[in-house]
């Protein structure tokens, strides 16, 4: 059973994501913040994250770089209200796998999440 | 013993020396002709001052009066140093003009009028005719003395040799006719004339300082020697300062002598019109002074050896430089001084003559004939040959008329009294002229009638006595006045008694003279023409460089009448060259037919003006140009125009200032605007990220219900997201509608006078349910009782639910209101015991999300904009929203001003 970790600072988006991944058979971490989500990493080793960027504290650009650092198998999926192409390829540079923007899909973040843990 | 035969044998051989001297000078490449531009040449050019008055005169004066007869030399020292300001003026004026006289300048002066030109003429004859005569008189007695030294002469004696003293005046006559009249511009330089009197100047210092040193160190033992017998002799009165009585006189002397060095004709053709270089004035300055004083050393030792050589014996003091010599037996040294008197007066004699000549030529004569049109038109190709025989019968004939005014009216005067006579006269042009280059206003009608009255006081008070001691007039005249007004006494005008007669004379004339000159000027209107040459005389310095286009002048010419004009006077290869100059300095292509430009007709005039004098050159141009009178108006427009370049340099100055300023500002501006669209972007970026955040949730949760299997419990549980995050949506929507409207001043708000009390109770009560969730213990501490205010109630109520709602937010424990009334404000606290705001950051805590400035981290609670709506909602009430923050206490306070009535409600009204 894959572990994803759901990393953003409003409940109700954190609230629909771990419906959708628990319906589907993944055990589902959550972090409201990216200091929480580091340190949930370092104890889970999640093998995926879906990643908010702006937040209190530590922001997800920071968090993707902390990850692809110190754990190569774990993927990262950015979801930002950030929609620019700049936002996109500074997501990218950082070694995501993959940029949604908000707001999303759901059957499109399901589909993508599973493609990658494929 | 000297016969009669060597000393007209020297006299003659001296004059043909002079013409040697000059003629050599004038040949072509005589080095002479380069010496004649050299600053000393010009400074004892001026030494024509100098005449037989120095020469023999001073030492009479000297033996009469004492010192006095250096008062006439002082001032000429004393005004040296002005010349610099005054001399140059003229210079300038008068090279730039083509000016040939003083009579010539003024007329230019005062509108180019004829008439003037020839008042001034007539008067510089009437004044200057018995000087010269006076000087032919001084060579004929000179003449005299040297033949029968048996038996020194008393003035008025001559005997049958007197006829030498004729054929010597023919001689200068001729002397000054051939080197004084060779060129038909009056303006042209006279460079063997300035050689000759400049030698002359030698000679006769040279010579008085022989005789002088003779006097002073063969016959007596020194200087100091001379004052002490005379001090025994009984003549100490003579070298010691009289009373009161004489300071007056020397003051009145010094003024004359001041005018009288600048102004007399001979003075102002040497020093004016035979000047070379402005620079030249520096030397003269200085040596020209230097030759006074050098001459003037031996006067008084001179006058008191003769009074005690010659005691008891009829020896007029006059000749005591020949006498002396004589006595003792030293018949050289005797003809030296001969020599020395003969140049002192023929260079006067020379220099008088030719700048008379030349006034009445030009001012004269020419305007009488050109103004005849029928004449002038027929004889028009005669006209210079009559210009240049007119100048030169009258040479001849102010010779003439002075030695046979010496001969025939003989008064027996002195030659002292004679010249100063002439002084006086000459004293009456300074208003005219030294108003006319320093004042605008001076007008001809001003100086024509002060003119004419100084002159005319000049005749009552000098002339006519001199009439009435030879019997021409009553001599009760002189004694009960004019009429039998005894105020009318020629010597005591208005019973004024205790001056000097000729103290006593310029007095009144240069009174009456200044007063009618300055008082009609001041309420003359000048003509266009004056004016014209007015500014033009007054700023010479402006305008000299560009004196063509500075004429104003309007009307119609044929180029080659003109030209013929030019042609005619000049002949073809002045006219020619000069034509080409013209062209050279012109600076615009050049028509050499058709309509002349005003320029050329002004340059036309101008060259003209130098031969036939300013106002004849008008009068033969305006003959052959349609002249149209120029008005008032246009000339002040063209004067504005011109002057106005200097203040339109300034004002473009100014302007490029002002641009280079608005520029600034303007990119400042521009700074600010991009500023400005920098922060709009940001906020819409902003907005726009604000809202995708609810509006994820509302389709996440949407797709899941469309989706999934959901039983009730959660359906319904979604759906309520859905409405709270759309209702979140809305009222991001309605808070950035709401700031944009502060924003933009279009907020209106819904005044209403409100119970403040009642106000803060009721908001806080709203929110204790959310200090009661967060386990907030929440305290309201309302300082008074009921306090009505005239306020948008929702809005305050906006202002104090944001502040609880950030105090909820960050508060520990706990959080405090504390309403109170103080200074004439009513304030609201709202404090909290959280971590505080950084430093930083409270510069931007009011401005709409703020927390854009770190982009990545997101603002902790809330939409960013509640303190900036605040802040608006506070400046709309005239009130203040203010924060104080440290670690565990952060206090947010809004003040409302309780004297609302002295207030306009900001911008809006209900």
């Amino acid at each position: 059973m894959n572990k994803i970790l759901l990393v953003d600072d409003e409940p109700n988006i954190l609230l629909s994501l771990d419906f959708l991944f628990k319906k589907e058979g993944y055990q589902v971490l959550i972090a409201r913040d990216g200091e929480e989500a580091m340190a949930l990493i370092r104890d889970e080793i999640p093998d995926l994250i879906i990643l908010d960027i702006m937040m209190p504290k530590v922001d997800g650009y920071e968090v993707c770089a902390f990850v692809k650092e110190n754990y190569l198998k774990t993927k990262v999926v950015f979801l930002s209200a950030k929609s620019k192409e700049k936002d996109l390829q500074k997501g990218l540079a950082l070694g995501a796998d993959k940029y949604l923007t908000k707001p999303f899909s759901t059957k499109e973040i399901v589909a993508e999440v599973k493609k990658l843990l494929n | 013993m000297l016969s009669r035969e060597v000393i007209i044998s020297v006299t003659f051989g001296y004059l043909i020396l002079l013409f040697a001297i000059a003629w050599y000078t004038e040949r072509k490449g005589s080095p002479l002709k380069k010496w004649a531009n050299h600053p000393w040449v010009y400074a004892l050019s001026l030494a024509v001052y100098c005449t037989a008055w120095t020469f023999y005169g001073s030492v009479g004066r000297a033996a009469e009066n004492g010192l006095d007869f250096l008062a006439i030399y002082v001032g000429p020292c004393l005004v040296a140093p002005l010349w610099w300001l005054v001399m140059r003026k003229i210079i300038r004026i008068s090279k730039a003009m083509n000016i040939s006289s003083i009579a010539d300048f003024i007329s230019s002066r005062y509108g180019k009028s004829a008439n003037l030109g020839a008042l001034v003429t007539i008067f510089c004859l009437f004044g200057i005719l018995p000087y010269i005569s006076i000087q032919i008189k001084g060579i004929s007695n000179s003449l005299d003395i040297m033949q029968l030294t048996e038996t020194p002469l008393a003035a008025g004696s001559f005997s049958v040799f007197s006829d030498s003293g004729f054929y010597l005046a023919l001689g200068l006559a001729l002397f000054t006719i051939f080197f004084g009249t060779r060129a038909i511009e009056a303006t042209a330089r006279h460079e063997g004339l300035v050689i000759a009197v400049v030698f002359e100047s030698i000679v006769k210092l040279f010579a008085f300082l022989a005789i002088g040193i003779f006097v002073s160190f063969f016959l007596f033992d020194g200087l100091t020697d001379i004052f002490a017998q005379a001090k025994v002799a009984d003549l100490s009165h003579l070298f010691v300062l009289s009373g009161e009585n004489g300071v007056s006189d020397w003051f009145w002397m010094g003024l004359l002598s001041m005018m009288a060095v600048m102004f007399l004709p001979r003075q102002f053709q040497m020093g004016i019109i035979e000047n070379t270089s402005e620079k030249h004035l520096d030397t003269a300055m200085w040596l020209f002074p230097l030759y006074l004083v050098l001459i003037n050393v031996f006067v008084l030792p001179i006058a008191l050896s003769g009074l005690m050589i010659f005691q008891n014996q009829p020896v007029l003091a006059d000749t005591f430089v020949l006498a002396i010599p004589l006595k003792f037996g030293q018949e050289g040294l005797a003809v030296l001084g001969y020599l020395g008197g003969f140049a002192a007066a023929t260079s006067m004699i020379i220099v008088s003559t030719i700048s008379l000549s030349t006034m009445v030529s030009n001012n004269l004569l020419m305007p009488i004939l050109v103004a005849n049109g029928n004449f002038s038109k027929r004889f028009q190709s005669n006209l210079p040959g009559i210009l240049i025989w007119g100048r030169r019968l009258t040479i001849l004939a102010i010779i003439l008329l002075s030695y046979f005014y010496f001969r025939i009216l003989d008064t027996g005067s002195s030659l002292v009294s004679t010249g100063l006579i002439s002084f006086v006269a000459i004293a009456q042009l300074s208003p005219s002229i030294i108003g006319g280059i320093f004042w605008k206003k001076a007008s001809k009608s001003g100086a024509t009638v002060g003119l004419i009255l100084g002159m005319g006081i000049w005749g009552f008070t000098l002339i006519l006595p001199t009439f009435a001691s030879i019997g021409l007039v009553p001599k009760e005249i002189l004694t009960d006045g004019l009429f039998g007004y005894s105020w009318l006494r020629p010597n005591s005008l208005f019973g004024m008694e205790g001056m000097s007669i000729v103290s006593h004379a310029l007095f009144f004339s240069l009174f009456a003279n200044i007063l009618c000159f300055v008082a009609i000027s001041f309420f003359a209107k000048q003509s266009s023409k004056e004016l014209n040459q007015a500014v033009l005389f007054v700023d010479i310095f402006k305008y000299d460089q560009k004196l063509d286009t500075n004429i104003f002048w309007k009307g119609q010419a044929q180029f080659s009448a003109l030209q013929s004009l030019l042609n005619t006077f000049l002949g073809e290869e002045k006219s020619t060259k000069s034509l080409s100059d013209f062209k050279l300095n012109y600076g615009k292509p050049f028509q050499n037919e058709g309509m002349a430009d005003p320029e050329f007709v002004s340059f036309a005039q101008r060259i003209l003006s130098g031969v036939i004098g300013v106002a004849s050159a008008r009068i033969l141009v305006a003959s052959v140009v349609k002249e149209e009178e120029i008005s008032m108006d246009e000339v002040l427009n063209i004067l504005k125009e011109t002057q106005g370049i200097k203040s339109l340099n300034l004002e473009l100055k100014s302007k490029t200032k002002a641009l280079k300023k608005a520029s600034e500002k303007l990119s400042e501006v521009n700074k600010a605007l991009k500023l400005n669209d920098m922060l709009k972007d940001e906020f819409i970026s902003t907005v726009t990220h604000e809202m995708k955040t609810p509006i994820t949730s509302i389709r996440a949760f949407s797709e899941i219900l469309q989706d999934e299997n959901l039983n009730e419990d959660e359906k319904r549980r979604f759906l309520q997201i859905i409405i709270d995050e759309t209702g979140r949506m809305t009222r991001l929507i309605d808070q950035v509608l709401d700031l944009e409207r502060f924003d933009s001043g279009r907020q209106t708000l819904n005044w209403e006078k409100t119970d403040l009390k009642n106000l803060i109770l009721e908001s806080a009560e709203s929110m204790e349910k959310v200090f009661l969730e967060k386990s907030l213990d929440f305290q309201i501490d309302c300082r008074f009782e009921k306090l009505y205010l005239l306020v948008d109630q929702d809005r305050i109520k906006q202002v104090l639910l944001n502040l609880l709602s950030n105090a909820s937010k960050f508060a520990k424990s706990s959080v405090q209101l504390i309403a109170v009334e103080e200074d004439q404000m009513l304030s609201i606290a709202v404090a909290d015991d959280g971590v505080g705001i950084p430093e930083e950051d409270l510069p931007y805590l009011f401005e709409k999300f703020f927390q854009a400035k770190n982009q990545t981290q997101k603002k902790p609670i809330g939409t960013g904009l509640g303190l900036a709506i605040s802040k608006k909602i506070m400046e709309y009430h005239s009130g203040t929203i203010d924060v104080s923050t440290e670690p565990g206490k952060t206090v947010f306070q809004i003040c409302i001003p309780l004297q609302q009535e002295a207030l306009t409600p900001h911008p809006l009204r209900s």
